[in-house]
């Protein structure tokens, strides 16, 4: 395919640069051309799994555990991964913690410059998703990808906003939203019950729907979630909590009764 | 130490038709709004027509995230220019006639009576060849491309052939959206479409 015989080539060359014009600068920083390279994104290393969003009357809803694993290894268990952005927006993301964390100083300075012109005016959650679609876009473009897929929600002006970036760029808006698995198994659950104006109490009890399947089936989940509520008066995190499993389905606890020659 | 390649591709399909059809004194502009991505439906309410001046829409399929980059750089410009991996489409020029642009991903294009691209493409053209005839460009004297069908015709010839196209296409379907474009202005029609 074009796209690996073209970074085929880029290696190519680059091998045949290295060889005619290796210049060792004296100052230690080694050799020059040890390259751009090694500082694009090639894996995620510490991730985070699905976030799940809706509108509901009031504004948005958003779910997300707080695990952040290290592959296989569920290394960190108190990880914020959905954050307030200025007065009117919410952030969710997951992949990458570290380009997360990333995108936060990004945005940070986009607020402050914001708050700056003092003009009463403040950055919404259109604005916000925008800016960060080309934000993705632009990293991408560089083949250096920020490895995460954002969901911005907010309210403002009485307008409430749900939408998704991923990594590579690709943004739209909806009124529920999920990344990763959260996409296969929170979605349809979504489409079939989400409603235009569902209480709060309602929504909160269709987004922990959505995370007790994403919990049993999603290696990478972990029982200890936040819902994050924006609405027109601001944004409230929950206290971290966890949800009531049932682990004693017959299946479960013998999963092999019936099943000639298994053990 | 070799190289490791990158394993992520910087290019997705997000799936998707649009078809154009080129009228006497109309352009009927029409897309699906199903975005999807492998075999997941991201949103079912995605507009892939882009209003880019006056009189010009584009509709585009394809990798969406290009498409917004194309379609940002061409509001602000109203330039045509080549750009990877989309697909776009329809016009009305200032004779008052109908006239139909596509573009292909490296940048070839064609005036053109009608059109159709994206992934229902292969299963909506050959209808539209049938049923429209649209002369051969290269001919001499030029031949109009133009249909004579009537709007409401050409309006109800779009929807039959996205009706088709979502009975066998898995990434078209949801709704449709269909831009009439005429010397007045433009006038905007939704209709359902098959969603699974």
């Amino acid at each position: 395919m074009t796209m690996e015989l073209w970074l085929e080539q880029e290696e190519a060359d680059r091998e045949t640069f290295e060889m005619t014009f290796m210049i060792p600068i004296e100052n230690g920083n080694g050799v020059k051309n040890a390259e751009a390279d090694s500082q694009r994104t090639l894996y995620p290393y510490v991730t985070g799994t699905s976030v799940v969003a809706i509108k509901y009357k009031d504004g948005i809803l958003m779910a997300s555990d707080m695990g952040g694993s290290y592959g296989s290894t569920l290394r960190y268990k108190n990880i914020e991964r959905m954050k307030a952005i200025g007065k009117h927006s919410l952030l969710g993301a997951s992949g990458e913690i570290s380009d997360f964390q990333e995108i936060l100083r990004y945005l940070d300075e986009l607020m402050l410059n914001d708050n700056m012109w003092d003009d009463g005016n403040s950055l919404g959650p259109k604005e916000v998703h925008n800016y960060l679609t080309r934000v993705m876009y632009n990293r991408r473009n560089k083949f250096n990808p920020l490895w995460n897929t954002l969901v911005l929600g907010g309210v403002k002006n009485g307008e409430k906003y749900l939408g998704m970036v991923s990594m590579i760029g690709v943004s739209f808006e909806d009124n529920h939203v999920a990344t990763g698995f959260g996409n296969h198994l929170a979605r349809p659950i979504l489409r079939d019950e989400w409603r235009e104006d569902l209480s709060f109490e309602e929504g909160v009890k269709l987004l922990e729907k959505c995370m007790r399947v994403l919990l049993y089936r999603d290696r990478s989940a972990i029982n200890k979630l936040q819902i994050a509520k924006m609405t027109e008066e601001g944004v409230t995190v929950s206290e971290p909590y966890s949800l009531k499993t049932f682990w004693d389905f017959k299946a479960f606890t013998n999963p092999t009764v019936g099943a000639e020659g298994s053990w | 130490m070799t190289k490791q390649h990158a394993n992520w591709s910087p290019y997705d399909n997000n799936g998707g038709t649009c078809v154009a059809i080129a009228g006497s004194d109309y352009c009927v502009i029409a897309a699906d709004t199903r975005m999807s991505t492998g075999y997941s439906i991201l949103s079912r309410d995605y507009s892939k027509i882009h209003k880019l001046a006056d009189r010009a829409v584009l509709s585009s399929s394809g990798f969406q995230a290009d498409v917004k980059a194309l379609q940002k750089v061409l509001k602000s410009r109203h330039l045509i220019y080549q750009h990877q991996h989309n697909k776009q489409m329809s016009w009305l020029d200032e004779e008052g006639k109908g006239c139909v642009f596509t573009y292909d991903a490296v940048g070839s294009y064609e005036r053109v009576g009608y059109g159709a691209q994206g992934s229902g493409s292969t299963l909506i053209m050959p209808f539209l060849d049938n049923q429209l005839k649209s002369p051969s460009p290269l001919l001499l004297p030029k031949q109009d491309s133009n249909t004579p069908l009537s709007e409401a015709e050409a309006v109800d010839l779009v929807k039959t052939v996205f009706a088709s196209a979502t009975e066998r296409d898995i990434y078209t379907g949801d709704k449709l959206e269909i831009m009439i474009l005429k010397a007045d202005g433009i006038k905007t029609e939704l209709m359902d479409l098959r969603k699974d």
